[in-house]
């Protein structure tokens, strides 16, 4: 394996009195697409949402072990989790656009980090643009809202917004779910094409796209890691017996 | 355990073309060696005749394949069942192909005597014949040890192939004349054995769809 850009240690979660990820130990190689999979309820999203500290805004969870970001845990006491959710961006299931032009959406982030001037965020705007693979698409109506665009675009916007801050890990968490075939394949390309600057880690439902789009693929169940390994192996040889029968849609 | 019904009533349905192709190429190299050993050829000519119904067949399970790949989206032992089927029926078409070529050579020499009694050749088309229907038996139960099995059969017909290599070479030196015979007889011999290869091929298929690890048999 390459090297480790997030590395998980007896990672233990709780919400409540509910035991919710059980002793997960996984390290995320950089410049890889990692896809989390496994049935509803399996702990997979909450996985996902610790590596940016979102579940930090649950009552109730309480969070065990250790997870380094490039060698440093992010759950120590300093931690800056504004900062770190800038290093770490999320892509949600459901596009979500703010209710404002496609630019300004863009601007955003680097705008509350304090870039001010217009031809600077003008370059940040139309590189993120480009680099989401949708400024052909919306050069001409960039000072449009960007609820006018599909929901293809929307989420390419919301992925371009991530990206204009300069992070270095993406999470997404079934981000084509909520799309139809063809703007799927779209988020499925871009994937590709931005693994080369970025570490991604993408919770799917969909068994085809795990193994369309990643090269490394954790199976989880019942808040245990159960298998993790190159994706080819996991969906032409799986080891556990478990892990045969979800991705055969035999579970249960 | 029942979710996937449908999926599992074709992969066993699938499972029984194959069979049904595999009983199909049995017969029909039983019948091309006897056709050879008995000299007979309204035998021989049956088994060019109902080569078609095999390929037939292949192409109706590799349809059948196609479409469970198109529509289910087979992952993991799914997929290596399907991906086995195909190969192992293009093994078995070959096999039926080449007792259509034993049974051409049984054509050509059908009105003649024979140069010598045949002993060796009838005892490869045993032993091949064994091995297709022990394959076939491997890939019913998924049976490694009975696919493995196949490595040392193809060696005992290697060998066989050899002998009959040797002594044929040495009756055409004696005497040219036989040389039409004899070479009919050696292709015929050559097509055992090859037939040989394409079971040790299954049996390798098997062993994947089992495993899902690779080995040579041959």
């Amino acid at each position: 394996m390459a090297q480790a850009k997030i590395s998980v240690s007896n990672l233990n979660l709780h919400y409540g009195d509910f035991h919710a990820l059980k002793n997960v130990n996984l390290e995320v190689e950089e410049n890889q697409v990692t896809a989390l999979i496994g049935p509803s309820g399996c702990g997979k999203s909450t996985f996902l949402r610790t590596l940016n500290r979102m579940n930090d805004l649950i009552e109730g969870v309480k969070v065990d072990g250790e997870i380094l970001l490039d060698g440093q845990n992010i759950y120590r006491q300093e931690e800056d989790v504004v900062s770190l959710r800038k290093r770490i961006g999320m892509v949600f299931q459901r596009p979500n656009p703010f209710p404002m032009s496609v630019y300004d959406n863009i601007a955003y982030g680097p705008r509350i980090h304090g870039t001010k001037n217009k031809r600077k965020l003008d370059e940040i705007v139309e590189k993120s643009l480009r680099a989401a693979v949708l400024w052909d698409e919306v050069q001409d109506r960039l000072y449009k809202s960007a609820l006018g665009l599909s929901g293809g675009q929307q989420q390419r916007v919301c992925i371009a917004r991530l990206l204009a801050v300069e992070p270095e890990v993406l999470l997404m968490d079934e981000p084509t779910s909520a799309l139809d075939p063809l703007a799927t394949m779209k988020i499925e390309e871009l994937i590709q094409v931005l693994k080369k600057d970025y570490t991604i880690i993408i919770v799917t439902h969909n068994m085809q796209q795990a193994a369309r789009v990643s090269g490394v693929t954790a199976f989880f169940l019942n808040g245990d890691l159960i298998e993790y390994g190159v994706t080819e192996s996991i969906f032409t040889k799986p080891t556990d017996k478990r892990t045969e029968d979800y991705i055969t849609g035999r579970f249960g | 355990m029942a979710t996937r019904t449908t999926f599992d009533q074709a992969l066993s349905e699938l499972k029984q073309e194959i069979l049904r192709m595999g009983f199909y190429v049995e017969e029909s190299v039983s019948r091309a060696v006897e056709s050879l050993v008995k000299q007979d050829l309204g035998l021989a000519q049956s088994v060019i005749d109902g080569d078609v119904l095999i390929d037939d067949q292949e192409m109706l399970i590799e349809d059948k394949c196609l479409k469970l790949i198109a529509t289910q989206q087979p992952l993991a032992k799914d997929l290596r069942r399907i991906a086995a089927g195909l190969m192992i029926i293009t093994d078995l078409e070959r096999i039926a192909d080449l007792a259509c070529d034993i049974a051409k050579s049984a054509r050509r020499i059908a009105n003649e005597p024979l140069i010598k009694p045949l002993i060796d050749i009838p005892r490869m088309a045993h032993l091949a014949q064994i091995m297709v229907k022990e394959v076939l038996d491997a890939y019913v139960r998924e049976d490694v040890q009975l696919a493995l099995k196949m490595a040392a059969d193809d060696e005992l017909v290697d060998n066989l192939h050899n002998q009959v290599f040797r002594e044929l070479l040495v009756l055409m030196m004696e005497n040219p004349k036989v040389i039409n015979q004899a070479t009919a007889l050696l292709f015929a011999s050559r097509h055992l054995e090859r037939i040989a290869d394409h079971a040790t091929n299954i049996g390798e298929r098997i062993f994947y769809l089992v495993t899902g690890e690779r080995k040579e048999l041959n």
